[in-house]
């Protein structure tokens, strides 16, 4: 234990005095999660559309009048030509061209039932489909609009009118209430997430280098043949960055409650709590891939390698729900999963000690397993 | 030195770092298996949309009318119960621990307030914690109690005004199509930038790079060398990833293969300029692949539109995600692959990196020199 | 007469390459015997075997008084290793050094001090103590190099070409030092090219492609050879292995 705490100090020393990376551990959280937020976020402000109105009605113009109102789109051009609207979407001056056809006020006050079409250019696939989704409620919007106008009686889903019940006519109210994100701001929710990518990228790298670097610099050879033990030479590797990596987390914490006013409505305790726990484990990767590669590039691209895997399992970015049952099994042992799960049920909806048990149990073991490979996988001896 | 014998000389030096890498044999499996795994992988793996959507029912009353309700949602594939409850108390805990991702509350009475025709109460409340996903479950949900709705006996219908979307290029959104160009830009990126940055920067703690700068070889001519072997292996991968995309997934591939691969090259150029520069200006490997790190992968996951739309941006970051090179490359892959673009509509974006690939060429073997001398 | 070092038959491969092929080899306590032999005769290889860092491919080997393969962590507490190449750590100072090391042996803090300047005295490095490693010449770094190989005084020291790139008034000073330790009862395992220095070993032995040629002391080497150095023993036993290997 004694000799734990030289080591400890030699990597302190170590690391404070390389300006660069000191730089590097503290300002680049910060910054990334900075702009990142940001940058994650499928909401799409204003999409270009090219019109080709058939039918220049009243009500035609406002189909293109509702849309351009709501902000989410901006007339990028129009003619009667669905042919320069397909040119348009080619050279990508707008991202979606809405065809509407001869007809469509006669066929609304007629049938009540019309079509548009919308042309999406589905390249960007994520932003295809929230423009669609977008253009559709506010088509929706509109149809009921135009139907208590047009036809008082009929009774509508989410129709605000209270009118005399009329017996053997139906109506339904359906309420629509979004908890524990009521502005809908995409940021809460991806900050925890974000927060915890940057500390596995950061802490990752810099014991996945650690110890390889020890080993091209020869130094490795001399601690080998003293008699420190295998753990307390993992210990002495870990700790110094864990400690660092929870400073980070707090300062993220305060960036993510300042900059961005994501709430913590959970216990702060539980946060670290489970930090604690899952710092073990990610950095015990980094360790073991430190302990099996000879060179820094070689540590850098298994590292990284494992990241991938890591990040866009997580639910980070995209839901685990939706992924096939095999990648939901993939995604079990990984415990960026579970304490992104952690942070945001905490931070987002006040989740308990008990709501989070079962991700602080699998975090813990992946930790104690982790560690138990690293130790083992480290030899002061080459066979 | 005359001319032939320094092509001759840079010729063995190119030679000489072929034999370094192709010595490595665990890196080199791992960077040529690489991309193929994370095709395969992710191209099952990562789905946008939302599938499968957890509901919890809190029906104070049973009666026929909530049961028919009920069972609309046992029988739409997208929804699993995985609750039914009395009251509205089980609710909390449920969404806390992420159980549930959507609640539908029904107030007693519904059949007997259909039939009066007085207002009857259905409540949907989603986990809006992720605001995505919460909307779409909340469309979702709706769409269920409107075909519900519409098939009451006695209900009158509304006025409809239906979109027919076509979605062009990418008909049925398929992710896999949307993933595979931003894996290649993202595979590049690491094989040349990062690879570049700290291959060099190797040399530089070694010292190893004085003996070469004192041999006959120009500054250039080693920087070549050096990068020469990661260009033929990001050729590899960009093939692999190809092969992989298109035999599993059947990425369909419609536009020229010369052009998709001759971008490749000019993108591949760029990540090694820019490895070339971070090698430069960093003193040890460990800052080079932070830089590296922090300078090509995130910005090429995040600002580049390979996940998160450019439109989405806010307009600083928009204007900052301009000089990220995955930028336009993904745009090139993208029209190649799905629209079959061709020069006449890429000449924009292939002139953008090469204008970025002689900036960074001239910017990082200036501060090379500067270093040196 | 007790043995610091006991090897027997040992042999390590490399794939299908030997690097040491069945060495038997003798020290005993108190002995500076000196290991010499061409580049690539497997010298390094040998003594990594023998502190612990390579595992033997066959033999057995006993230092301080205990199998390396076995018992390598009760070998490790009782020997010193200082490397060819220097494997102290460039980010920290000399003292920040041998505190390391002195703290990892197990040494009071009050003893890691003292150890440690008087050894940063005998050498004449005291005031560089507490610059960075980085901005030391290599002589100096060799000369901390030895001091923490000997900071907690090792039963057994293996020197890997102490006095590699040193000037001759350092080198000098090496083998007073290596003497002095001798005389405290510390066994020294040293290799070096220098063949004037090999004259000052008790015994020594000569390794030529993984075996060792010739064994004995100075005096009985250049007796059994008929010439009068050292260095023209090593020419004649290292000649057939350059010939050989072309």
């Amino acid at each position: 234990m004694r000799a734990l705490r030289f080591l400890l100090r030699k990597e302190f020393l170590q690391i404070f005095r390389d300006p660069a990376l000191v730089r590097m551990l503290f300002m680049i959280p910060v910054v990334q999660l900075l702009v990142l937020s940001n940058a994650a976020t499928f909401e799409v402000k204003r999409a270009r559309m090219y019109v080709v109105d058939h039918d220049a009605s009243t009500m035609s113009r406002g189909v293109v009048d509702r849309l351009a109102a709501s902000g989410r789109f901006v007339r990028g051009g129009g003619s009667g030509s669905v042919a320069l609207g397909d040119d348009a979407l080619m050279r990508r001056d707008v991202e979606m061209v809405l065809t509407i056809p001869p007809g469509f006020e006669r066929d609304i006050v007629r049938y009540r039932h019309t079509a548009v079409q919308l042309l999406l250019n589905a390249e960007d696939g994520a932003a295809a489909a929230v423009t669609q989704a977008y253009a559709r409620e506010i088509l929706a919007r509109y149809a009921t609009e135009l139907g208590t106008e047009l036809f008082p009686a009929t009774a509508l889903a989410g129709a605000r009118a209270e009118r005399p019940p009329v017996r053997g006519q139906p109506a339904v109210q359906v309420r629509t209430r979004g908890w524990y994100n009521a502005e809908l701001d995409y940021r809460h929710y991806m900050v925890p997430g974000i927060l915890v990518q940057l500390l596995t990228i950061v802490g990752t790298l810099l014991t996945a280098m650690n110890i390889v670097r020890e080993k091209e610099a020869g130094t490795l050879d001399q601690l080998n043949v003293t008699p420190v033990t295998r753990s307390v030479f993992i210990a002495a590797k870990l700790i110094p960055l864990w400690i660092i990596s929870m400073v980070v987390l707090s300062i993220g914490l305060v960036v993510a409650k300042v900059a961005f006013g994501v709430p913590m409505i959970g216990s702060l305790f539980l946060v670290f709590g489970g930090a604690a726990l899952y710092l073990v484990a990610a950095l015990g990767i980094g360790l073991w891939v430190s302990a099996v590669t000879e060179t820094q590039q070689q540590a850098m691209f298994v590292n990284f390698s494992i990241l991938m895997v890591y990040l866009l399992m997580s639910g980070l970015f995209t839901p685990v729900s939706s992924m096939p049952e095999w990648a939901q099994w993939v995604a079990r042992f990984n415990p960026m999963m579970h304490f992104i799960s952690l942070m945001r049920a905490v931070m987002l909806k006040g989740a308990g000690f008990a709501d989070v048990a079962r991700q602080l149990a699998v975090l813990a073991t992946a930790g104690a397993v982790v560690l138990t490979i690293a130790v083992r996988q480290y030899h002061k001896r080459s066979a | 030195m005359r001319a032939p014998e320094r092509i001759q000389a840079l010729a063995a030096f190119v030679i000489k770092e072929m034999r370094h890498i192709l010595r490595d044999r665990q890196t080199l499996t791992i960077l040529l298996l690489l991309p193929l795994a994370q095709v395969v992988l992710f191209g099952f793996a990562i789905r946008t949309d939302v599938n499968d959507i957890r509901l919890a029912i809190v029906d104070a009353a049973p009666d026929d009318a909530t049961l028919a309700l009920r069972a609309r949602f046992t029988g739409n594939g997208r929804f699993r119960i995985v609750a039914t409850a009395a009251t509205v108390d089980v609710l909390e805990p449920l969404f806390r621990r992420g159980e549930a991702d959507v609640a539908l509350v029904i107030a007693p009475g519904l059949a007997r307030a259909l039939a009066d025709g007085t207002p009857a109460r259905l409540q949907l409340i989603t986990d809006a914690s992720n605001p995505n996903t919460g909307t779409t479950m909340q469309t979702y949900a709706g769409a269920v109690i409107r075909t519900w709705q519409a098939a009451l006996p006695g209900a009158r219908q509304g006025v409809t005004i239906e979109p027919q979307v076509r979605m062009l290029f990418n008909p049925t959104l398929e992710s896999v199509n949307l993933f595979v160009p931003g894996l290649i830009a993202l595979v590049l990126t690491l094989v040349t930038a990062q690879m570049t940055a700290i291959s060099l920067s190797r040399e530089k703690e070694r010292g190893t790079l004085e003996i070469l700068l004192v041999s006959p070889l120009r500054p250039w001519q080693i920087i070549l060398g050096k990068v020469a072997p990661y260009l033929l292996l990001a050729f590899a991968n960009v093939v692999t990833a190809l092969v992989a995309a298109w035999v599993v997934f059947r990425v369909p591939f419609r536009g020229s293969l010369l052009l998709l691969l001759a971008a490749s090259t000019l993108y591949a150029l760029v990540g090694l300029a820019l490895g070339v520069l971070i090698a430069a200006r960093t003193e040890s490997q460990r800052t080079a692949m932070m830089g590296s790190m922090i300078g090509t992968m995130l910005p090429s996951t995040l600002l580049s539109g390979m996940i998160f739309p450019i439109a989405s941006l806010p307009w600083p970051l928009q204007l900052v995600s301009n000089i990220v090179p995955a930028r336009w490359f993904i745009v090139i892959v993208r029209g190649i692959m799905l629209k079959g673009a061709g020069v006449v509509h890429l000449w924009q974006e292939l002139l953008v990196l090469t204008v970025m690939f002689t900036v960074l060429l001239a910017v990082a073997i200036r501060s090379f020199r500067a270093r040196l001398a | 007469m007790t043995l610091a070092i006991e090897v027997r038959d040992l042999t390590r491969r490399f794939g299908s390459f030997t690097a040491v092929d069945s060495i038997s080899v003798d020290v005993a306590v108190g002995e500076v015997f000196g290991f010499l032999g061409a580049n690539g005769a497997g010298k390094t290889t040998a003594i990594k075997v023998l502190i612990g860092l390579l595992a033997p491919s066959s033999g057995s080997a006993r230092v301080a008084g205990f199998d390396v393969l076995t018992q390598s962590e009760e070998v490790r507490k009782r020997i010193g290793y200082m490397s060819q190449r220097f494997s102290l750590y460039d980010d920290l100072t000399p003292r920040e050094n041998i505190t390391l090391y002195g703290g990892i042996y197990g040494l009071a803090d009050a003893e890691i001090r003292a150890r440690g300047d008087a050894m940063l005295n005998d050498l004449g490095i005291m005031h560089v103590a507490d610059k960075l490693v980085s901005t030391l010449p290599l002589g100096w770094k060799q000369k901390l190099s030895f001091s923490v190989a000997m900071l907690h005084r090792p039963d057994v020291v293996f020197l890997d070409e102490p006095t590699g790139g040193v000037d001759p008034v350092t080198r000098r000073q090496f083998w007073e030092m290596i003497y002095a330790a001798a005389a405290r009862g510390t066994t020294v395992f040293v290799t070096t090219h220098y063949m004037d220095e090999a004259e000052y070993c008790d015994r020594l032995s000569i390794m030529v492609d993984g075996r060792i040629a010739a064994m004995g002391t100075p005096a009985a080497l250049k007796a059994e050879f008929g010439v009068s150095s050292i260095d023209e023993v090593f020419v004649r036993l290292a000649r057939p292995a350059t010939a050989t290997a072309g």
